[in-house]
Parts: structure tokens; C-alpha cells; sequence
């Protein structure tokens, strides 16, 4: 499998890449870590004719803490992120998504940005963005602008990123007070696409009451599916077995999942509930 | 038909190289097909199998999901540079041996990589985190078994040759 010919470029900085972006529009392609576009180009599902490679560009590398926001360059690798003590002190969370994340050699490669901009619905990054609202920064080459995660996803592989567009951070969001979060999975291995995955982050008060809670279910829907219905539901009560069992039982009313070779639709949404109520029940353990 | 071709300088085990590719040639076909450095293997070309897994500036990377003209200016590690000083298997290399850690081979190459790769960070490693480390590698004779011994079996061994 050989991917079509194209032209290369290494870009040396963000405005040379969002210029070529401007000039050859949808007949280029960024690349970074290439653990998903390689792949697709392999199998000729796509094929760019100009690659901007952005891999070497220091401006999206970065990661820091900036005011109540984790700042991640979309450049930055998956593996510096699970060795990042700042990610793993402030916000714990994503590093128990990447350990669903591929394997070793793919997350020494792969991007934070990436999978975010790739879109896969069963991917863990873009649904961690969609449970905490991050915020996406956009650059063109006229400026930057910003746009929620929950407003980004439309599809599988589908965003509202625009041709000329590069995304240049992620700003996750740091709750403050007693924070506990979770993150489960069911593939078919470890490593593999999750059939269904789910991801909470819970903060409760001195009382044991829940202050706020968020929750989303992968896999299960066309995009990563944050559900802040059941924020709404678990505000103010105590994470007990009762409030969980409501939690995980709304979950399953929320989202229409389709089947395949893989799972049935049933089955996609049993799993959903299971592990919404595994992730609640973890992330409440946490958070004490 | 002749394709564009791009400058490429890198580093193969300790050597230099310097040569003209075409920006879709993969890293993986790089060093087999041009450089002849046939231990690294191709299965799935697609990112899925690992049996292409070499080490990239250090870390274990699938050299089917790289393009030979990014590694501009990296240092690679195949398997031909784990073997010791005067061409003999290195101390990994006989333990895959001594624990029947290999088949038909295919997937070796690239499992020694990984398992390099873990005992570098990780000199004591527990079966958790080997079995983690070779996740990333199909093997479809072994069953793995025998590959996780043959990692401990190493840590072992080069733990003793530390002291």
C-alpha cells in the first residue's frame, strides 16, 4: 500500500503553514503525528497533493498552566502528556485516557491536536475535550480564533475546522475544589478502537454532595458525546448507588447508537450504562 | 514518470546516510529497500501490526506511519543495531532464543525493539508492564507467553551484569 504522490513541505513556522493552507485550501493537508493520516493515505481514502508537515513547529509544543486552563500545544505528543507532572497533578484525567490511546510506539508519534482534528468518535482525546468543554484555539492566517469542543464534532471525521484552518491548542478547563475523575473502555483488545467508552469528572463539596459532574459516552454516537443532562441530574445529590443508577439509566435513554460488524446497537448501549456508572462510581471514589 | 525527489540526511545505527527520496516512500521501505536493512519487517502497512517498530531518536515508533523525508536529521535504531559490537545477538536477542520466544520470526524484530525499548526506561519491569510495552506488536504463533519470559529473562540477566 503506497500513499499518492504528493508535495512535501516542513514548515519552519505556524504562518508558513497557514499560508500554504491559504493557497492550496483543500488540496493540502496538515500532518503531525500521522498515526491516523498515514494510515488513510496509505489506503488512498485520502489523498492530499500538498503535506504541510507542522511537526518540528516549537509554537505548537507547548504546555502550560494558564490561569483555571491546562494549555496544550496541539503539536504536543500523547507521550509528553502522560510523563507531563503539571497534566498529571492539575488535571489527572487525560492521562487515564491515554492509556486507552493506541499503543507505545503510537503515542510516541501522535498528537494531542491530532486526534482531536482526526475525529474519530470511539477516539479518547476528543471525548475528554467534549466532557470538560474545552476550548479549541483556531489559526488561519488572518488570526485566531476560538470554538468550544462540544460545538466542534458534527461526524466521524467530520469538524468544523475550515481548509485554511490549523489548530493551534487545546485549553482544558482545571476545576478547583475535591475533584475526582475516570475513564473506562471496552475494546475488542487493548489498544483498539473502543466499542463504547466513558469518561467522568465529578467535584464534591465537605458534605459528600456532588457540586458538578461531567459526563460523556465514545463510541456510542457519530461524535464524542458529552452529556450534560447528567450534570443537570447529579447536581446537588450525593453520589450514592441510587443517583448513580439514575445517572447510568438517563445515559441509555440519551443515546441512539447504531451497530455493526463489532456490537449490536444493544449491546453498544448496555455498555454504555455499565461503564457510565463505572466511571461515576470511580470518579466519586476519586474525588474523596 | 519520474517523481520529485527530497534530501534526506539521518543517522542509521551510528551511520550516516544521505540520500534522495520521494516524499511517499515510508521510513520502513526507506531502510529495507535502500538502505537493505532487511531485519525490520513490513506486515500490515497500515500502523496496526508494530512488526515495523524501530526506535526514532530513541522511542519506539512504526516506521510504516513515518515518511523516510520527516526523518530528516533523526537518529534510528533497527534491530541490526541491537546486536553486540562484533555481530553476535545481543543479551535480548539470546533470551528470545533461550525461551523459544519466536516462531516463524516475523514479528521478532520489531518485538526485541519494543522489549529494548522498555528494559532502557525500565530495567525491572513487571509482566504488566511488559505485556503493556509489547501490546503494540502482533504475534500470532507465540501466544506471547514466551515472549514476556524472554523480556524477564533479560531484565534478569543485565541486572546481574549491572552489579
Amino acid at each position: 500500500m503506497k500513499a499518492a504522490p504528493f508535495e512535501y513541505t516542513r514548515s519552519a513556522t505556524l504562518a508558513e503553514a497557514c499560508a500554504l493552507l491559504a493557497e492550496h485550501g483543500a488540496d493540502a493537508k496538515l500532518i503531525a503525528g500521522g498515526q491516523s493520516l498515514v494510515p488513510m493515505m496509505a489506503m488512498r481514502l485520502a489523498r492530499p497533493a500538498f503535506l504541510v508537515d507542522i511537526n518540528r513547529l516549537d509554537e505548537l509544543k507547548h504546555v502550560a498552566i494558564d490561569g483555571d486552563a491546562l494549555v496544550v500545544g496541539a503539536a504536543v505528543r500523547q507521550c509528553v502528556i502522560e510523563r507531563d507532572a503539571r497534566a498529571r497533578e492539575r488535571l489527572p484525567l487525560l492521562g487515564k485516557a491515554l492509556k486507552w490511546v493506541g499503543h507505545v510506539q503510537t503515542r510516541n508519534r501522535g498528537t494531542v491536536g491530532g486526534s482531536i482534528v482526526h475525529a474519530d468518535p470511539s477516539a479518547e482525546i476528543p471525548l475528554v475535550a467534549c466532557v470538560l468543554d474545552a476550548t479549541l484555539v483556531l489559526r488561519d492566517s488572518s488570526g485566531a480564533s476560538d470554538l468550544p469542543a462540544r460545538e466542534f464534532f458534527f461526524a466521524p471525521m467530520i469538524t468544523a475546522i475550515a481548509p485554511e484552518q490549523c489548530l493551534a491548542e487545546i485549553r482544558f478547563p482545571l476545576w478547583g475544589g475535591k475533584v475526582g475523575s475516570a475513564f473506562e473502555e471496552v475494546s475488542i483488545r487493548h489498544g483498539d478502537f473502543a466499542l463504547v467508552s466513558a469518561c467522568a469528572q465529578v467535584e464534591v463539596n465537605a458534605e459528600g454532595k456532588c457540586v458538578r459532574a461531567a459526563l460523556g459516552i465514545g463510541g456510542a454516537s457519530p461524535f464524542p458525546h458529552a452529556l450534560p443532562e447528567i450534570g443537570e441530574l447529579l447536581a446537588g445529590k450525593r453520589l450514592d448507588d441510587a443517583s448513580i443508577a439514575a445517572a447510568s439509566e438517563a445515559v441509555g435513554d440519551l443515546i441512539d447508537p447504531d451497530g455493526d460488524l463489532h456490537a449490536t446497537a444493544d449491546y453498544r448501549r448496555h455498555l454504555a450504562r455499565v461503564l457510565a456508572a463505572r466511571v461515576l462510581r470511580a470518579a466519586a471514589e476519586d474525588a474523596k | 514518470m519520474s517523481e520529485k525527489l527530497y534530501p534526506l540526511k539521518l543517522t542509521v545505527n551510528g551511520k550516516q546516510h544521505e540520500a534522495q527520496v520521494p516524499s511517499r516512500q515510508t521510513l520502513v521501505d526507506f531502510l529495507r529497500d535502500t538502505l537493505r536493512l532487511t531485519g525490520t519487517h513490513v506486515g500490515c502497512e497500515h500502523g496496526i501490526c508494530g512488526a515495523c517498530s524501530i526506535l526514532l531518536d530513541g522511542e519506539p515508533v512504526r516506521s510504516c506511519l513515518i515518511y523516510a523525508v520527516q526523518a530528516e536529521g533523526c537518529s534510528v535504531t533497527t534491530i541490526e543495531g541491537l546486536s553486540l559490537p562484533d555481530g553476535t545477538p545481543g543479551p535480548l536477542q539470546d533470551a528470545f532464543c533461550e525461551t523459544h520466544a519466536l516462531q516463524c520470526g516475523y514479528c521478532t524484530p520489531a518485538m526485541i525493539v519494543a522489549s529494548h525499548a522498555l528494559l532502557e526506561s525500565n530495567p525491572t519491569p513487571s509482566e504488566a508492564e511488559i505485556r503493556d510495552a509489547i501490546g503494540g506488536n502482533l504475534c500470532r504463533c507465540t501466544g506471547y507467553q514466551q515472549i514476556v519470559e524472554a523480556v524477564q529473562l533479560a531484565a534478569g540477566k543485565l541486572a546481574k551484569g549491572a552489579k
